[in-house]
């Protein structure tokens, strides 16, 4: 599977060296490459078209939020869109990440390479306040009418920021600030687990003896 | 002179027809749908956002109320990615026990949309015969986990418990005599393999009778056929996966194209449609059944002959034995940590996905290496299916919009998350 995947990385990296140097890694058997977001629609037309790659669906768009990451590799940017590419014709699937400016994050909108990727977009959007420019419908899709904030992005609280409730009074539906306070039972931990560490560290360099463009290492 | 405008219906939330919460806003010309607004969110409940103040273990019980036709498809999907972090491989019997469940959650889904699409397009009949059918393979899941719906049976590394030696068998009361009784407990005398074999003899009939009633009834094909059409290179576009995908011609299957768990010793056929409208998905589903009873039968054969553990041994990870947690100083350390803090997971981002019956279900996860998820997406092909719903409908009737939205095969819970 890794051997397959180290593979496609060098297939991928000679397609898109006319458009831009990318970067691939091999993990768990998955290929992820990192682009920037200029090249992104262009990029994934290539990915589309060429006929060896062939990804025809998209199986998957999200964004991710970085900002309390506390692993080894440490990012710059706060935001990446992450798209999960899968080639029904030739069985194989890619994960593309571009990153995102941190105050304005923006990036051109895929629905033309792939008409899937509609509601994905949308759904980024809701969450995370990822703009997708170019996109035909760019509107909210699973908050509520009138919802404010991105639930999803780090600094907003599980519990929520409004309420909602029958005012008999009133004759309606109300929403007022929450009243319940956050709970945490079990504290997030990091443990220096040294089992993982050098199962990993031998398939890393497995990885990086097969493919000359590894990605900066843990 | 009056000034001719499109009519705008809205469908739902509460509509029978809608299958739970969809709003659908139609602009109409007459009866001919001009466009589809569906409008989802009514029963999101934020689970990714849920999953990233959970340890990982707490998340399982809600991906059952994810699709919450499909649960323990869900679920291995979710354990499937964990166990890519952790690099564990489960016990063999373990993964035919999944195998198995997942097809008795496959017939569970594709009994249900029977039932109900049936019933959307003027069956009434359907429904009842395949809640007969259901009632057995609910109470299967109930003699494995406990509960008829949302088990949280796979955890990451195995399932929780064997299978059962003996079913709960019904007793008397003032409404059922001992004799009816007995009747009903006739095949629950032996194991839940037992009861099951009793089952899969029984359903290729079954099968049989709905195909009588369904497949070649004028009524059925006249609502069916050539409505909603997709072609494969549409299909793809649109991020179909699973039945939808399949009856427009592709024989794309993740159980065979990327085989998980036991399905690459198991033997059963992919059935694809030609057409891509609602019929041939009909078809496809209906020939899935016969397959997964198939795999079934397989499954129960193996798991007859082939006693194990149904989970992996590495403990910082997986459940001890409730054995050793009362004797053995390592057991109880083990329990404690389990329920206090968890286990962490190195750092790194995998996807897996599965088969579930309405399309690909994938999860997911980036990893920094603590014991809750730091981002959990999960991709439904709900989702999917439902954002082509304008695609689909466009030009038809009316009526023909509630035909579509049954042959999408959505469920509220994984299409709102």
């Amino acid at each position: 599977m890794s051997q397959y995947y180290s593979e496609l990385s060098d297939k991928v990296i000679n397609t898109l060296a006319e458009i831009e140097t990318v970067k691939a890694v091999v993990a768990h058997g998955e290929l992820t490459i990192e682009v920037s977001k200029e090249n992104l629609v262009r990029i994934c037309q290539t990915l589309r078209d060429n006929q060896e790659l062939a990804f025809d669906t998209a199986i998957d768009i999200c964004g991710v939020d970085y900002s309390t990451y506390e692993g080894s590799k440490a990012y710059t940017s706060r935001y990446a869109s992450v798209y999960h590419l899968l080639s029904v014709k030739n069985n194989h699937r890619i994960r593309v990440r571009t990153w995102l400016d941190d105050d304005f994050p923006m990036v051109d909108s895929v629905v033309s390479v792939w008409s899937g990727a509609n509601w994905f977009e949308r759904e980024a959007f809701d969450m995370l306040g990822i703009l997708y420019s170019g996109h035909p419908d760019l509107r909210r899709i699973l908050t509520d009418y009138g919802f404010i904030g991105h639930p999803l992005r780090k600094d907003f609280p599980l519990v929520g920021q409004v309420e909602m409730r029958y005012d008999a009074n009133k004759q309606r539906v109300i929403y007022e600030p929450v009243t319940i306070e956050e709970r945490v039972n079990i504290p997030r931990i990091i443990r220096d687990d040294n089992r993982y560490a050098e199962r990993l560290a031998d398939k890393e360099q497995a990885g990086s003896d097969d493919s000359k463009s590894q990605g900066e290492s843990a | 002179m009056s000034e001719i405008q499109n009519y705008i219906l809205n469908f739902g939330p509460q509509h029978p027809a809608a299958h739970g919460v969809l709003r659908l806003i139609l602009e109409l010309d007459g009866e001919v749908v001009q466009r589809a607004d569906p409008h989802i969110g009514l029963l999101h409940r934020g689970t990714e956002k849920l999953a990233e103040s959970r340890i990982y273990n707490q998340t399982v019980g809600y991906m059952d109320r994810l699709d919450y036709v499909s649960m323990m498809c869900n679920e291995h999907a979710y354990c499937l990615t964990i166990e890519k972090l952790l690099d564990i491989e489960v016990p063999e019997r373990a993964q035919y026990i999944r195998v198995m469940f997942d097809e008795i959650t496959r017939l569970l889904n594709h009994l249900m949309w029977l039932g109900t699409h049936g019933l959307d397009v003027g069956a009434m009949t359907m429904f009842l015969y395949c809640f007969r059918e259901r009632e057995d393979l609910l109470d299967a899941y109930e003699a494995v986990s406990g509960a008829r719906m949302h088990a949280s049976y796979y955890r990451p590394g195995g399932v929780y418990r064997d299978l059962p030696d003996s079913m709960p068998q019904y007793e008397a009361s003032q409404w059922h005599s001992q004799a009816e009784v007995d009747e009903q407990n006739k095949n629950r005398q032996g194991s839940l393999l037992d009861f099951l074999k009793d089952f899969t003899d029984r359903f290729e009939g079954y099968v049989d009778e709905y195909e009588t009633l369904l497949t070649d009834n004028r009524i059925w094909k006249q609502r069916l056929v050539d409505i909603g059409c997709v072609t494969a290179d549409e299909a793809k576009d649109l991020g179909f996966t699973g039945p939808m995908l399949r009856a427009s011609g592709v024989p794309w299957d993740i159980r065979k194209m990327e085989p998980y768990a036991a399905y690459d010793k198991v033997d059963f056929d992919i059935p694809v449609g030609t057409n891509g409208d609602c019929y041939d998905r009909y078809v496809v589903r209906v020939e899935e059944m016969r397959q997964s009873n198939r795999i079934i039968i397989q499954c129960i054969d193996w798991l007859q002959n082939n006693p194990g553990p149904v989970m992996h041994e590495d403990h910082k990870v997986t459940m001890p034995d409730r054995m050793d947690m009362k004797q053995d100083m390592e057991g109880l350390i083990h329990h404690f940590k389990h329920f206090t803090e968890g286990y962490g997971v190195p750092e790194g981002e995998a996807y897996c996905s599965v088969e579930q019956p309405k399309g690909e279900f994938g999860t997911y996860i980036v990893s920094d290496g603590a014991n809750k998820p730091y981002r959990l997406k999960i991709r439904a092909s709900g989702f999917v299916n439902m954002s082509a719903l304008n695609f689909l409908t466009e030009g038809h009737m009316l009526a023909d919009v509630v035909t579509v939205i049954g042959t999408l095969d959505i469920v509220f819970g994984e299409v709102d998350r």
